[in-house]
């Protein structure tokens, strides 16, 4: 019998990259001096499972290169090596290093093998500790280690191992399946098993599912120890192993276990229990080959979409709750309609009050499950700010607030570039090299802070710096040098700031690697309002400054509000509308005998007449004062849409118009109605922008 | 033994050669359209108009949760527009264009036939001058002593000002 062990490399993948990251935070965070026990262990847990995972699924590449850090991280774990700066440098880097080779592996791609290479051979220099603690040194050493390695394959010679291969009865009960360990060393070398039968008891007190065999192997061939170790990972502390190696020019019959009279006897039963113990072992495997079939198709039909999502059973469990009471409203109701007699009114608007409760809660635990803390997108970060910081020789401290606000999967997916960006703004502009922040009067160490939370239906995150903050006057000269920027232009502090949003903006002195080519925060705004949402900067000279991001919860689903202009619907978003009035003719002003404008408080809005724009013949209203004003806010613009009336708040389920037709100004989107016509959802800078056509 | 094979490999290629087309009419005049690309045949429905744009695109119509563009062949075609009434159908129509799947509806006065049609006599349009655009136009084909214009379905869902959208996208 055998298993497609592809069916579980998503599986693998997913846990692996995940290990990676705990690994990767862990040591991250070793502090130098007080090394926690409990985190080196995390980080070793880590890599022994991806080890043990890879060995398992016969990524020998990644399970070789992973033994090496194990053996590293296994000497800071016993307090035998001290933590030091550069041991944890070496293993970020292999962190990547693995990171690449699984990708690689994952796209079927070949691996790197001189970057492994220069990467096992680091680890290995530090593990043995023959280098000096400088990074340059161990670059050259590396580059050599690139060289050396081609070579050492080579000079292992022809040897015969001999295996004593004694497992605990309880082996078979923890997975481990001694006839596939046989099978990869036997692919190893020559192999040669010899069982050893003594330990079995008579048939009536056999438990099927315990081990009663030994084994002695003997390898012939060009085997390293390490292979040979490698398959006995998993098992080590079940068994009792000893593995010798034998002289070459011996026969390796001569060279048996104590008693080899019992073994040659037992020669020829061999054959028989060969085909025994895998009736033993199989059933162990069967079990969870029967329980997963549905479990691993979904999870390659979902690898075939190459996107998935874990999901806290807590929310599962809610939604099921949630189905559960649904299903009892409905089976009242159908209960109700069966013999309906009209004083049963009363019981079938209870009915349907509950089912719409019912409903609105299955929709929201639904959408929940989309939902996933920010911190999968924060988590990068630390890294990021470790490299960065120490490439430019500023110290950083990196501050996480609110990483357990929930953001739907779509904008976690989305907004880790933007803000990948910013924070590498923040740290090449913002913060200043430690000999100017003293002479300024701050603490060295600068701090960037990224913070997430909920205000209203959006998410807001803002990645606020110490720094220096942004220089208005420095800005302006800036773009108009470059030709951006009317010279005479009379620009607020807002606008000011806002100019770094302009392509071909930039104002690094120099271009390095990590920014200043002045593209970039035009695309960040771009990405983010392509996701609905804004960005906004405010900046306090010499203080540092604070962009904040504010995005929409979900990308699926909307509060709107519908508004009817003659016989049309159209939706508005809740979010955008700050008011809705009745005006009279005395608030309107017009400009140039066209533009009409109104007050509102302290402010003149521009009013956009929706059937004017859309061309709505059958329109009701087309004096201001017949019809209603609503008061409306996206992206920074504001104005007054003129509608026939209001028509009711509701939740609507965004439908791309895009997908089979074609972006539409002035409307973003489309949505089905409670009677399965399409309304259009209104874009607000869009309708702005084409009423002033 | 060859022969046979011979004239099975001739009678595949003449399958192969062989185009079903669904014919339909607008006015005097009768169309088809590759049978593979038609998703489904619906009666009129009235549809929610999107504002400022050519009067031939009629609107859009919720197609089983898909929003879906429904164009007049009629106008299209600078035909005289005729009243929709219980009887005008809606062919729709699904192509694959850059890249995307997309799905729309043509209005058209009625849907007459199925036609098996061999490709080798499919004939260009000829050349009407400025007179009649022809870049809709596949080929015409005879069936039964009828002219059945062949259109392209690729080319008819691809909308005016499409392009323009995508090249202000390049732009910014």
């Amino acid at each position: 019998m055998s298993i497609d062990m592809a069916q579980f490399h998503q599986v693998f993948f997913e846990e692996s990259f995940e290990g990676l990251d705990i690994m990767e935070s862990g040591l991250l965070n070793l502090d130098m001096g007080d090394v926690d026990s409990e985190v080196i262990n995390t980080i070793f847990r880590a890599a022994h499972s991806i080890k043990g995972g890879s060995g398992t699924f016969g990524f020998s590449a990644v399970s070789n290169y992973t033994h090496v850090m194990e053996t590293l991280l296994d000497e800071m774990r016993d307090g035998r090596r001290q933590v030091t700066q550069s041991a944890v440098d070496v293993l970020l880097g292999s962190v990547d290093c693995l990171r690449e080779m699984l990708s690689a592996i994952q796209d079927e791609n070949e691996i790197d093998e001189v970057s492994v290479a220069e990467h096992k051979k680091a680890l290995e220099i530090e593990l043995n500790g023959k280098q000096a603690n400088s990074q340059v040194a161990d670059v050259e050493i590396s580059e050599q280690a690139a060289n050396e390695i081609t070579a050492i394959p080579n000079d292992s010679s022809e040897s015969v191992w001999k295996i004593s291969f004694c497992p605990h009865a309880d082996l078979l009960k923890t997975g481990n399946d001694p006839v596939r360990m046989f099978r990869e060393l036997s692919e190893l070398g020559d192999l040669e098993v010899i069982v050893d039968l003594q330990g079995v008891p008579p048939l009536f007190d056999l438990d099927p599912e315990e081990c009663h065999l030994s084994w002695t192997l003997i390898l012939k061939g060009d085997v390293p120890r390490e292979e040979i170790d490698d398959i006995f990972d998993w098992v080590e502390d079940e068994c009792d192993l000893s593995i010798q190696v034998l002289n070459p020019l011996e026969e390796p019959v001569n060279v048996q276990q104590p008693e080899p009279s019992s073994v040659v006897d037992q020669a020829i039963p061999v054959v028989s229990l060969a085909t025994e113990n895998p009736a033993n072992s199989e059933p162990k495997q069967d079990i969870p080959v029967v329980a997963k079939p549905a479990k691993s198709e979904e999870k390659k039909a979902k690898a075939a979409a190459s996107t998935s999502i874990r999901v806290d059973t807590g929310k599962i469990d809610t939604l099921i709750n949630m189905v559960g009471e649904l299903v009892i409203t409905q089976s009242m109701l159908s209960l109700v309609g069966e013999k309906f007699t009209s004083d049963k009114i009363d019981q079938l608007k209870n009915g349907l009050v509950q089912l719409e409760r019912h409903t609105r809660e299955l929709q929201e635990s639904v959408m929940n499950i989309r939902m996933l803390p920010i911190s999968f997108v924060f988590s990068r970060f630390p890294r990021l700010v470790h490299d960065l910081s120490s490439k430019l020789d500023k110290k950083i401290e990196l501050k996480l607030v609110g990483e357990h606000t929930e953001v739907d999967k779509t904008v976690v997916e989305l907004i880790s570039d933007p803000l990948v960006h910013l924070v590498r703004n923040s740290l090449d502009h913002g913060i200043e090299m430690p000999a100017d922040r003293i002479a300024a009067g701050k603490p060295e160490m600068g701090t960037i802070t990224l913070e997430a939370y909920h205000r209203g239906g959006n998410i807001v995150i803002e990645v606020k710096d110490d720094g220096k903050g942004l220089n208005k006057d420095f800005l302006r000269n800036k773009a108009i040098e470059k030709g951006l920027l009317d010279p005479d232009a009379v620009l607020t502090d807002k606008q000011c700031y806002e100019l770094i949003f302009m392509a071909g903006f930039s104002t690094a002195e120099k271009v390095t690697d990590v920014s200043g080519r002045g593209v970039g925060m035009d695309v960040v705004r771009r990405n983010i309002q392509s996701l609905g949402g804004n960005i906004e900067i405010t900046s306090n000279l010499g203080f540092g400054s604070t962009i904040s991001i504010n995005l929409p919860l979900t990308l699926a689903i909307l509060d709107g509000q519908s508004i009817a202009v003659g016989d049309e619907t159209f939706i508005v978003p809740l979010g955008s509308i700050v008011e809705s009035i009745k005006i009279s003719d005395k608030m309107v002003n017009r400009v140039a005998g066209k533009g009409e404008t109104f007050r509102l408080r302290d402010e003149y809005l521009p009013i956009v007449r929706i059937h004017n724009v859309f061309n709505v013949e059958s329109a009701k209203a087309t004096k201001l004062t017949e019809g209603l004003l609503v008061v409306v806010d996206g992206q920074g613009v504001r104005c007054g849409l003129f509608v026939d009336d209001l028509l009711g708040q509701q939740q609507v389920v965004i439908k791309s118009l895009e997908a089979n037709y074609r972006r539409v100004e002035g409307v973003s989107s489309a949505t089905i109605l409670g009677d399965g016509s399409v309304a259009l959802i209104l874009d607000i800078p869009g309708l702005v922008r084409l009423s002033n056509q | 033994m060859t022969q046979e094979t011979d004239t099975q490999e001739v009678e595949g290629t003449k399958l192969e050669n062989s185009v079903q087309f669904l014919s339909f009419t607008l006015g005097e005049e009768e169309y088809g359209v590759d049978i593979l690309s038609v998703q489904e045949i619906r009666s009129w429905e009235p549809v929610s108009r999107i504002p400022n744009v050519p009067s031939y695109e009629k609107g859009v119509v919720n197609l089983r949760g898909a929003i879906v563009p429904i164009i007049d062949l009629r106008e299209r075609f600078n035909l005289q527009h005729s009243e929709y009434t219980n009887l005008t159908v809606v062919v729709v129509l699904q192509t694959i264009l850059q890249g995307r799947s997309r799905t729309m509806g043509l209005v058209v006065d009625s849907v007459s036939d199925v036609n098996n049609i061999d490709a080798q006599l499919i004939q260009s349009a000829p050349d009407f001058g400025t007179k009649v655009s022809t870049e809709f136009i596949r080929g015409l084909a005879l069936v039964d002593e009828r002219m059945l214009i062949l259109l392209d379905v690729k080319k008819l869902l691809k909308l005016d000002g499409e392009d323009d959208a995508e090249e202000d996208d390049d732009e910014s």
